[in-house]
């Protein structure tokens, strides 16, 4: 178990290091001059090299890298060219939106998708699991960003019980807050159930046609009994995939929610960087995914070797 | 309806009454003194010293910052923090008045000493002040003494006072100004109280303020880049002003709803079909004529702003004095396009591109002046490309055949005589006649001058022009005193108040 984790763990940091080369590598050829861009049309050309040289950009690539790396490892992400302050200030900021955000639509949709996919491979062919199916392929092809306009419509213009967008802080206390965030969790989770119920489905199928599964029953426990114990278990590995999956897209890559509900989250961090060549900060987040990615498929391996004991003793 | 209100019991229909007096009583105690305006882009800091982006000056700009001078609603020069100034006969030295008992947010006393500073420093070498070009008439600054500052001049200049008005030359004070980007301290109505980034920027009333305190004690700029959430957010009541609304196809949705009024302005943006006249064939008058006629400026409007938008024939705005409507000389004409392409040596047409920025207007425009293009034969290949890029490929370049864009600086018809500037355009008589207008100071004058320089432009054809870019106002229809146009870049909330 032991030296399967630190397996796992020395390969994550070499992605890691691949990844910050790949990353700086590539930022640095993309076009656009983030001290032209912040100057403008009307910028002298001196205004410019004086920018310049103030952001440090006129240093050499490697030195620059080496500069970027070493401050990163020991948690100094720089200082963000367009707002002058740490990028670590900056993520900040936006994870305290993100992450209870993804947490949220990702509890909504464990606690809609688990149960609608027992009860459609308890009736696997009926008519009642048909409609279900039939839904939840209706949840996987409306594009959220669609779904959280027609929220928007309904409870926030309309019936006037949450605000359309914007995001007061958490220093506004938790009620806003949450208030804020339940549209936009609520339109992050829809295709996401959906997309979890058909795997939770089709996994518990799979495994309801198993061997050990006949001589459960043979031995005479019910129907239900068969289902809870021995099936769901067992249909967990790729329901945990999917979720891990799913919890690193939340993470990043809502940006169309986010945009949606104007949320200060990671999602739009990255594309406001991207657009204002804050290249720095673009460095940071990028960074900062990777790892979480890498972080949050270790737990999910550990989460296999939770439910399965196979993979716990060593091969 | 009838038998319902009549099923109202008297006694029941008092209290009613009552309560309704006693709410009305109530709403009109409490006038609202606090407002949320929408904005589509967030600034990256608050120093407008140090940055060109419109967004600084939409929050600052009057509010936390004033200069000497300031630009009103509409492009006039004003008296700011010199209530009042002597130019001598030369037209070359300006002795400034200031006003007595001014402090900085931060309690700071402001005097001459600070003017001279601020000059000084937006001029220096290592400046990054966005606009340079505003203080290179500026010989020297001088304290004469606490209450009174002389500015001498390398040469006259007709734009001084005026550029004394503008965000880039707002007066900071020592203690301060190098944490301006983060925490702005001015002098004017409005304190910075809190930044959350990425969603809004909080400024409270100035107690200390030295003139006319304003009515509102709280604002809040919140950034919506989405329209559809622009619109959504104006709906739910969460923001009760978009002085510069996004989405001109969402405008008569609002138009028709009595909870909001929609006041159509115009701004500084003259939105151009920029044509590199150093690269073949645009160096040929005759070509650039060809496209000028090829255009059809209402078909650009009406599909690219909803209609949203004035036509222009030259490059200046319809709202200054001096404007001359010159959109009769170029008319849409395909046929003379085509027959000024035939005479120009390419009775087929050519192939070229068109580069386009992110904005709607340029990207939407794009696509249909593409299509016109196409219809006298010129097959202009589409090209999209993102702001930093437009900036490195286009305006610094020069790598480009055609772009839209919107040049959204006020005063700026001098750029057409710059050398370096990438419109490639080059006319001694048109940088001369620019020289002369920087030169004088009478209006009427410079009016004369101004129109005559339209009227180049416009024969020369440059560019082809395409329209003055419309400012969209949408607020509640409560909210008094915002500005209908942009003759500078500002949410100038001096006067802005809740009728009751």
């Amino acid at each position: 178990m032991l030296s399967y984790l630190l397996k796992r763990l020395a390969i994550g940091l070499v992605t890691l290091f691949v990844a910050s080369l790949v990353v700086f590598a590539v930022l640095e050829v993309v076009p656009g001059d983030p001290a032209r861009l912040m100057l403008g049309m009307g910028a002298s050309e001196d205004a410019i090299a004086a920018l310049r040289d103030q952001m440090g950009l006129n240093q050499p690539l490697a030195l620059r890298y080496l500069s970027w790396a070493g401050h990163m490892l020991i948690g100094d992400f720089g200082r963000s060219y367009t707002y002058g302050v740490p990028v670590r200030e900056l993520i900040a900021e936006r994870i305290a939106v993100s992450l209870p955000l993804a947490v949220m639509a990702l509890l909504l949709s464990m606690a809609v998708a688990i149960p609608v996919g027992l009860f459609s491979a308890a009736r696997r062919g009926r008519a009642s699991d048909m409609a279900v199916m039939g839904v939840t392929q209706l949840g996987v092809a409306i594009p959220n960003f669609w779904f959280a306009l027609l929220l928007v419509y309904v409870f926030a213009v309309t019936l006037r019980l949450v605000p359309a967008g914007g995001f007061p802080g958490w220093s506004a206390g938790p009620g806003p807050a949450f208030q804020a965030l339940i549209l936009p969790a609520l339109a992050l989770a829809l295709p996401q159930a959906a997309i979890l119920a058909r795997v939770t489905r089709s996994a518990l199928i799979e495994t309801l046609s198993e061997d050990y599964i006949r001589t459960a029953r043979a031995k005479g426990l019910t129907r239900s009994a068969v289902l809870y114990r021995h099936a769901l278990r067992n249909a967990m590995i790729p329901v945990l995939t999917i979720l891990g999956l799913q919890f690193a897209f939340l993470l990043a890559g809502t940006i169309i929610i986010e945009n949606v509900f104007y949320l200060p989250g990671l999602g739009r961090l990255v594309f406001q960087a991207i657009t204002q060549r804050d290249l720095i900060v673009v460095e940071g987040l990028v960074m900062l995914l990777v790892a979480t990615i890498i972080l949050v498929n270790l737990v999910v391996d550990l989460l296999y070797a939770a439910v399965d004991p196979r993979l716990r003793s060593p091969r | 309806m009838i038998f319902r209100t009549s099923s109202i019991s008297a006694p029941k229909f008092a209290l009613v009454a009552l309560a309704a007096l006693f709410l009305s009583c109530m709403s009109a105690a409490a006038t609202r003194s606090d407002l949320t305006l929408g904005m589509v882009l967030e600034p990256s800091h608050l120093d407008p010293t140090a940055g060109a982006a419109a967004a600084i000056d939409e929050i600052v700009y009057a509010n936390i910052f004033e200069g000497l001078t300031r630009i009103g609603p509409n492009g006039e020069t004003e008296p700011a923090l010199a209530a009042s100034w002597e130019i001598s006969t030369d037209q070359r030295s300006y002795v400034f008045h200031l006003h007595k008992g001014v402090k900085f947010h931060d309690g700071t006393a402001f005097d001459a000493g600070d003017v001279k500073f601020s000059l000084d420093r937006a001029r220096a070498a290592d400046s990054t002040n966005a606009q340079k070009g505003l203080f290179a008439a500026i010989d020297q600054v001088e304290v004469i003494d606490p209450a009174t500052v002389k500015v001498t001049l390398k040469y006259p200049s007709g734009d001084f006072l005026y550029n004394m008005g503008w965000g880039d030359a707002v007066i900071v004070a020592p203690e301060s100004a190098a944490a301006n980007k983060e925490k702005p301290v001015g002098t004017g109505p409005f304190k910075f109280r809190n930044w959350a980034k990425g969603s809004q920027i909080v400024l409270v009333g100035n107690p200390d303020y030295w003139g006319e305190k304003p009515a509102l004690d709280k604002a809040t700029f919140r950034f919506i880049p989405d329209p559809a959430a622009a619109t959504a957010a104006l709906l739910a009541g969460d923001v009760q002003a978009f002085p510069s609304f996004p989405a001109p196809e969402a405008v008569p949705q609002f138009q028709a709803d009595p909870r909001f009024q929609v006041v159509i302005g115009t701004t500084e943006g003259e939105t151009i079909l920029a044509e590199n006249n150093a690269r073949p064939p645009f160096d040929n008058p005759k070509v650039r004529e060809a496209i000028a006629h090829a255009i059809d400026r209402k078909a650009v409007i009406d599909g690219a702003m909803f209609g949203f938008g004035t036509p222009i024939g030259s490059f200046f705005p319809p709202h200054h004095p001096a404007y001359v409507d010159l959109t009769g000389e170029r008319k849409y004409d395909p046929e003379l396009a085509r027959k000024l392409l035939a005479e120009a040596g390419f009775p087929k047409g050519f192939r070229t591109t068109l580069k386009l920025p992110p904005p709607t207007y340029a990207r939407r425009g794009g696509e249909i002046v593409a299509a016109q293009l196409r219809a006298v034969g010129i097959e202009a290949q589409i090209i999209p490309v993102e702001w930093a890029q437009w900036l490195d490929q286009v305006f610094k370049g020069r790598d480009y055949d055609l772009t839209i864009v919107s040049h959204t600086e006020p005063n700026d018809l001098d750029i057409f005589a710059r050398d370096d500037y990438y419109f490639n355009y080059h006319n001694p008589a048109f940088k001369a006649l620019i020289a002369q207008i920087a030169a004088t100071t009478d209006d009427e004058k410079r009016n004369a001058l101004y129109r005559r320089a339209q009227q180049i432009l416009s024969d020369d054809a440059p560019v082809a022009f395409l329209m003055q870019f419309p400012k969209l106002g949408i607020w509640d229809a409560k909210l008094q005193g915002l500005w209908k146009n942009y003759p500078i870049q500002a949410n100038d909330l001096t006067a802005a108040k809740w009728a009751d």
